[in-house]
């Protein structure tokens, strides 16, 4: 620690100080140490040309990791053992990024790795993402990681080319905003539920500058994977992270797995963990109460992710331009209802949702159904470890028998950049986290909602509240 | 740029909120490995159909980057994607600032690094510019002023460190490295 902790702060406060190499002055930011640099294809090959151009090396290759995930195929290799790629462009991406991993001897998880996965789920799953850290990657949702009390957010190349030639960051101090969520969730209910809640009530841009802090009884009794879908949006409402204090879950999460700290570290690690709370009568800049208790299963109804109601809700009406821009766009209807409305296309995967207990909430579902007729379902696990889990409680044969595809890690249809894509007008009901106009392809409508949500619209074919086929089980 | 930190231009109008990083540049376009040319690419989604014609009813119909190289935007521009192709894109489309009552911060700090200039100015300055569309601004780093003819001077908030910068003629990447010493005291002292 390089100064001493005043009394009474807050977690984000904590793990700031611990990080500060030079202090914020008039003229210049803070500059502040980067525990861990997470790389994929599409946002570093920049940064290693810039290094290169200058002369730089990658300052601590041992603080990077990185993988592939945005521009690969989720499709299997063929019967020649090769993997078909979108364009030669995906294909030339990955391929620098082995060249770069290797020219600066990088630990890259690639096709031939047991590890390889989406980054923000490779990052816990091999116990990389500890409390306390700073960590950044050139993705917008890495304040994924959060969920472990880390400090971690998403930055552009130039500042990725930044960590790796310093492994330091500008930056000026962010505010912090408090969300206490209290009280046990409803039937039906999931942490993707919460947080399109949360993002709900306080807008696209309610935490544009500020680091959230989810705590309260909710969050408490949330496993890591129902945090990490959390913390994963924060961005979605435009927060630079978000967080929570690590417990015994989260120690629980990481024990043995092969980055954490074993045998003696792992004590001496916990004891200093056990610190990372916001401590009582610290303050956070900012406070937001929710009640848990009444949220509904929810899902969007727009173009942007705080455009979102309880499922059951009448649609917004068209009494704005924002609305009318949004209802135009989705090809629905003010003031009537969305459930009902015929689904084409499933997708249960991404950052946010694609995780073991995301896979189990809609295999429990679909186990011994059949997905409606005509529409197509993809389920993509977040990555090898858990797709290797997935299959090892025949989560796979589940999807398979109900007419699902089970694919191969990656982000898939989240941004569809690697030829997972819908067709124009399509209307997706998706686990993940952005439902921008084109972004699951050209035309395409998204309605984000949990994994129980989506499994639900898969059997029925239509908008459907999960409780119903939950209510036929009971 | 007339003089040396000075945008001479009219305005380019795009009334819309939230406008996020996936409409600025798409992701099917992200494969690249190189920063330059993504100009084509930018509000590709609004310009061309699904077969790849131009749109007829798009709003860059009518836009002149020879004299239009300030995009007024709606509130939280460049929201989404931490995607550096944005602000990539729009500066090889033309643009050289972009005006918005607020920015999101990933964006704000990619447009900085790249040149682009990200004004943030009171909402009625935006409603004005948006109500007279191809209007004549001047925006002067040297002290942190947007004039709108017609209406007035505005100052606004410009990162103090960019200014730092660009006195001393460094990036900064130079400037992290200037304090290499002090990288290495912070290792040695927490063992990092």
């Amino acid at each position: 620690m390089s100064e001493p902790l005043r009394p009474a702060s807050t977690l984000f406060e904590k793990i700031w100080q611990r990080h500060i190499v030079r202090q914020e002055t008039e003229d210049t930011p803070a500059i502040l140490y980067i525990d861990l640099q997470l790389l994929h294809e599409v946002t570093s090959p920049q940064a290693f040309d810039e290094l290169r151009h200058r002369g730089l090396r990658v300052r601590r290759p041992d603080r990077c990791l990185a993988t592939i995930d945005h521009s690969t195929p989720t499709t299997p290799p063929d019967a020649n053992g090769v993997r078909h790629y979108n364009t030669p462009e995906a294909r030339a991406q990955v391929d620098k990024l082995h060249e770069n991993c290797a020219e600066n001897g990088i630990d890259l998880h690639s096709w031939d790795s047991p590890s390889r996965g989406i980054v923000h789920v490779m990052g816990p799953e091999l116990g990389a993402t500890q409390p306390g850290m700073t960590i950044v990657c050139g993705d917008s949702h890495t304040a994924t990681h959060g969920a472990f009390g880390a400090l971690a957010f998403g930055i552009g190349t130039t500042e990725v080319g930044h960590v790796m030639a310093t492994q330091c960051l500008l930056q000026s101090k962010p505010k912090t905003l408090g969300i206490r969520i209290e009280g046990a969730l409803q039937p039906g209910v999931t942490a993707k539920d919460v947080i399109l809640h949360v993002i709900g009530t306080i807008g696209v841009d309610g935490g544009t500058g500020s680091v959230i802090e989810y705590f309260g009884s909710t969050v408490r009794d949330m496993n890591m994977e129902g945090r990490m879908t959390m913390c994963n949006m924060s961005i979605e409402c435009g927060a630079r992270a978000g967080m929570v204090a690590p417990d015994e879950k989260t120690f629980a999460y990481l024990e043995g797995r092969p980055m954490a700290p074993a045998g003696e570290h792992w004590d001496a690690a916990i004891a200093d963990w056990k610190t990372l709370v916001t401590d009582p009568g610290a303050r956070h800049d900012r406070l937001v109460e929710i009640d848990a208790t009444r949220i509904e299963p929810s899902i969007t109804w727009g173009i942007n992710p705080g455009m979102v109601m309880a499922i059951d809700d009448f649609i917004p009406s068209a009494d704005n331009a924002a609305n009318r821009e949004a209802l135009d766009y989705m090809q629905l209807e003010g003031g009537a209802r969305l459930t009902g409305e015929p689904v084409n296309v499933v997708f249960i995967g991404s950052c946010t949702n694609s995780r073991l207990t995301d896979l189990r909430a809609a295999a429990a579902l679909l186990k011994d159904r059949r997905i409606a007729p005509g529409i197509r379902v993809l389920v993509v696990p977040g990555s090898e470890a858990t797709r290797r889990e997935a299959e090892a409680e025949g989560l796979d044969r589940v999807f398979i028998k109900a007419g699902a595809e089970w694919r191969e890690p990656g982000c898939s249809m989240c941004l569809a950049m690697n030829g997972d894509s819908a067709n124009p007008g399509d209307l997706v009901v998706s686990t993940s986290n952005r439902n921008f106009k084109g972004r699951q392809g050209r035309g395409v409508r998204t309605l984000l909602a949990s994994p129980l949500t989506a499994a639900a619209c898969a059997l029925t074919g239509r908008v459907t509240n999960p409780r119903e086929i939950m209510g036929a089980e009971a | 740029m007339s003089q040396k930190g000075i945008v001479d231009s009219r305005t380019f109008n795009l009334s819309v909120d939230h406008i996020d990083t996936d409409q600025i540049i798409p992701g099917q376009f992200l494969t690249t490995t190189e920063r330059e040319g993504l100009g084509r690419f930018c509000f590709h989604g609004w310009r061309f159909d699904e077969a790849g014609a131009e749109r007829e009813d798009h709003p860059f119909r009518d836009f002149d980057p020879a004299r239009q190289q300030v995009l007024v935007a709606g509130s939280n521009f460049g929201c989404g994607s931490s995607r550096e192709h944005a602000p990539w894109a729009l500066m090889d489309f033309g643009f050289r600032a972009v005006i918005s009552s607020r920015f999101a911060d990933i964006f704000r700090s990619n447009a900085l690094k790249n040149g682009l200039l990200p004004i943030t100015v009171e909402r009625e300055v935006v409603d004005f510019l948006h109500a007279h569309p191809d209007h004549p601004v001047r925006i002067d780093i040297n002290d942190n002023t947007l004039a709108v003819e017609g209406l007035g001077n505005f100052e606004f908030p410009l990162d103090p460190f960019s200014g730092y910068c660009l006195i001393r003629g460094i990036d900064q990447l130079t400037f992290l490295l200037e304090n290499e010493s002090e990288i290495s005291l912070y290792e040695h002292e927490n063992n990092a």
